[in-house]
């Protein structure tokens, strides 16, 4: 049998070279990092969820390659991060209550039918856009490497969500329908995406404001309601506190799932 | 898709039609959508392409059961990959099968309402996280040894769909290998874990190939046609003479007194398998049958307003493009 | 599908889409997983005008005993260097 080429073998970064490079987390990096994991790491063990249930066949290998590019980010940050402690991407994952586990709450929150999963990731996307292309100068060099090859990849999932956006936005009634509710379902949990993060602090330079990314935001996603026949929310904003380890009442059995299996062995490698 | 229909005619024998197709399998060449071929051929193909691909698309049901509960984030990343590849699997297979004139919305109702069959070994639950690497060595494995001689299967839009997913499908069962080959070296419960999956595992698997040749009817014409290559118990055998020492190197135990080495025949000696148990899995009544099925449907019917509106999306933005190329002259 | 800058696009399978835009998309999400390609075009079946098969024989008759298009016809300078 041959085997695939090895094309696929790149210089990209990934957990496994972040692993093999060694380089320490600073202790503050890393709880940002931290944040900036589990972000990551909760959308894509949602998304992962769609795999063999998407409305089409070609839907599930979408979904599955985004869920992909999103579990490779939060592989790369929680590596980094678990540098820090001398722990590995799996401590963090799978050993931490919820608590402290420091997502911003829009990622928790439900996949609901396709529309609202497409809401979120739309809002999801342009946001970490807009993140990681601030991140891609960051001072620290990791967390730099990191989101610069996250970018290409999230350029290509906001391409996806918008496509969405104007087919539900603007295909039947009935989708119209959904998809607007899909939106005001998110749209309370966008501002907090902006807020102040508390892991943040005290590194200017290396870390991003999240204040401001909202021009930015703002600019792309607005438009893209509009155009798609639909109308951008008012909901008020939730209460949020996701950077703090306080959760909406979605993240605890997400995270009763995904470490099952891990917990109940925890003297296990895999 | 349209392709021109191959002469599907049955009561209109075309000789020459008939004499290229018998010359084109002597020599060993590959034939093409477009031309003559015998109705059983075409039936036959579209039958084994079209079962296959819904093998691929419910297959893709026991691995994704574990995507959200993978026990570390490298093994998460893998599954997720690999079920992702089934998909496109089958959709490979699907576009294979179209260019004999059956259209995907057909077949995927097939399967949707229960009338086409799939792979009976997709029917067995899978309650353990060992259960992953038991589909990977086992169940991949087989299917490897199947499908690597359709690579050179007569029908060349089949061929070709299985050159694609048995070069991306081998790292399916290395993954699987290993996932056993971490359990075995690990703790006493993930061992046990292992030994308990290959034990549930074993005999499907060697199931797979297919009824013994003296109770496999179809196979001879399949074989004269070329598009089988070898015969189920030859692709058996050359399994199990894989699998022996493959399990030494893991540690497991094939759960099978009969396995032993025959220096007479230079292969390994194995047990009969229970057929009836085969052939109730087949007929609908295995563990997971209707629940396979039901989630396929329901995926599919949850999805019917999706689709609806994407085709609606393109109808009108197809007028729309049509009304204004009509302004414009 | 283009597999590099350089190489000529290769037919690398159908797939199913709504309209154009989505085509591209799932034929970057279906054929490019394993990094196979670095452009894409998608046409529809209906688009495509192929040569009739049937008459194959005659399409593609023409060139059979047409040897001296080829160099191997030009044997007498087999030994004639940088020829």
């Amino acid at each position: 049998m041959t085997h695939t080429s090895n094309r696929t073998i790149s210089d990209a970064v990934t957990a496994e070279t972040i692993a093999t490079a060694g380089e320490v987390a600073p202790e503050a990096v890393a709880r940002y990092a931290v944040g900036l994991g589990d972000d990551a790491l909760i959308l894509a063990q949602r998304l992962g969820a769609w795999i063999a249930h998407a409305p089409e066949l070609e839907e599930d290998v979408a979904l599955g390659n985004i869920a992909l590019d999103q579990l490779g980010h939060a592989r790369s940050f929680l590596t980094y991060a678990s540098s820090a402690w001398g722990k590995t991407e799996d401590d963090l994952a799978y050993f931490r209550d919820e608590s402290e586990f420091f997502n911003r709450q829009l990622f928790e929150q439900p996949n609901g039918d396709f529309a609202q999963t497409i809401a979120r990731q739309l809002v999801a996307s342009v946001y970490f856009d807009g993140l990681y292309r601030a991140l891609s100068l960051s001072a620290d060099p990791t967390l730099a490497a990191i989101a610069a090859k996250a970018v290409k990849e999230v350029d290509y999932h906001v391409d996806h969500s918008v496509q969405w956006l104007l087919r539900l936005g603007l295909g039947t009634e009935i989708s119209n329908e959904r998809m607007q509710r899909g939106l005001d379902a998110v749209w309370p949990f966008v501002a907090e995406l902006f807020s102040v993060d508390p892991l943040s602090e005290n590194l200017a330079g290396i870390a991003v404001d999240p204040a401001s990314l909202q021009a930015d935001f703002d600019r792309v996603v607005l438009p893209a309601i509009v155009d798609a026949g639909l109308t951008v929310p008012t909901a008020p904003a939730a209460r949020g506190g996701g950077r703090s380890g306080v959760h909406t009442e979605y993240l605890g059995p997400l995270l009763a799932e995904m470490q099952v299996l891990a917990r109940a062995h925890p003297e296990a490698t895999w | 898709m349209s392709v021109r229909a191959a002469n599907t005619d049955e009561g209109t024998v075309d000789e020459a039609g008939a004499a290229r197709f018998a010359e084109l399998l002597a020599n060993e060449q590959r034939v093409e959508p477009t031309d003559w071929m015998p109705e059983g051929y075409r039936k036959t193909l579209i039958r084994q392409i079209s079962q296959h691909a819904h093998s691929e698309i419910i297959g893709m049901q026991p691995e994704g059961n574990w995507i959200t509960r993978a026990p570390s984030l490298k093994r998460k990343a893998i599954l997720m990959a690999k079920v992702q590849d089934e998909a496109g699997h089958g959709l490979y297979l699907y576009s294979a099968a179209q260019t004999l004139g059956i259209d995907r919305e057909t077949m995927f109702d097939q399967l949707i309402t229960g009338a086409a069959k799939y792979s009976s070994i997709f029917n067995y639950p899978t309650p353990t996280w060992a259960d992953m690497g038991s589909i990977g060595w086992l169940v991949d494995g087989a299917a490897i040894c199947n499908q690597v001689p359709l690579c050179r299967a007569s029908y060349g839009p089949y061929g070709r769909a299985m050159v694609r997913i048995c070069k991306e499908e081998s790292f399916h069962q290395r993954q699987g290998f290993e996932i056993l080959l971490h359990l075995m070296r690990g703790t006493e419960a993930q061992r046990a874990m292992a030994q308990e999956s290959v034990n549930r595992w074993y005999a499907p698997a060697l199931m797979m190939f297919g009824p013994p040749d003296d109770d496999s009817p179809n196979s001879r014409q399949s074989m004269a046609w070329n598009i089988k290559r070898f015969s189920n118990d030859d692709l058996r055998q050359r399994f199990v003479d894989m699998l022996v020492p493959q399990a030494e190197i893991l540690g497991v135990t094939l759960p099978d007194p009969h396995i032993k080495w025959n220096e007479e025949r230079g292969h390994f000696d194995f047990g009969d398998l229970d057929w009836t148990e085969f052939h109730e899995v087949l007929a609908g009544n295995g563990p997971a049958n209707t629940i396979r099925v039901a989630r396929r449907r329901e995926a599919h019917e949850d999805g019917a307003w999706v689709r609806e509106a994407a085709r609606a999306y393109a109808d009108a933005r197809a007028a729309e493009a049509g009304a204004s190329q009509k302004i414009a002259s | 599908m283009r597999s590099s800058r350089g190489l000529s696009h290769v037919h690398a399978g159908s797939l199913h889409a709504p309209d154009e835009t989505m085509a591209v998309r799932n034929a970057r999400d279906l054929y490019t997983r394993r990094a196979e390609g670095v452009s894409i075009w998608v046409v529809p079946a209906s688009a495509i005008t192929a040569s009739d098969p049937d008459a194959r024989g005659a399409f593609f008759e023409s060139p059979q005993g047409k040897e001296y298009r080829h160099a191997t016809y030009y044997t007498e300078s087999d030994a004639v260097p940088h020829l």
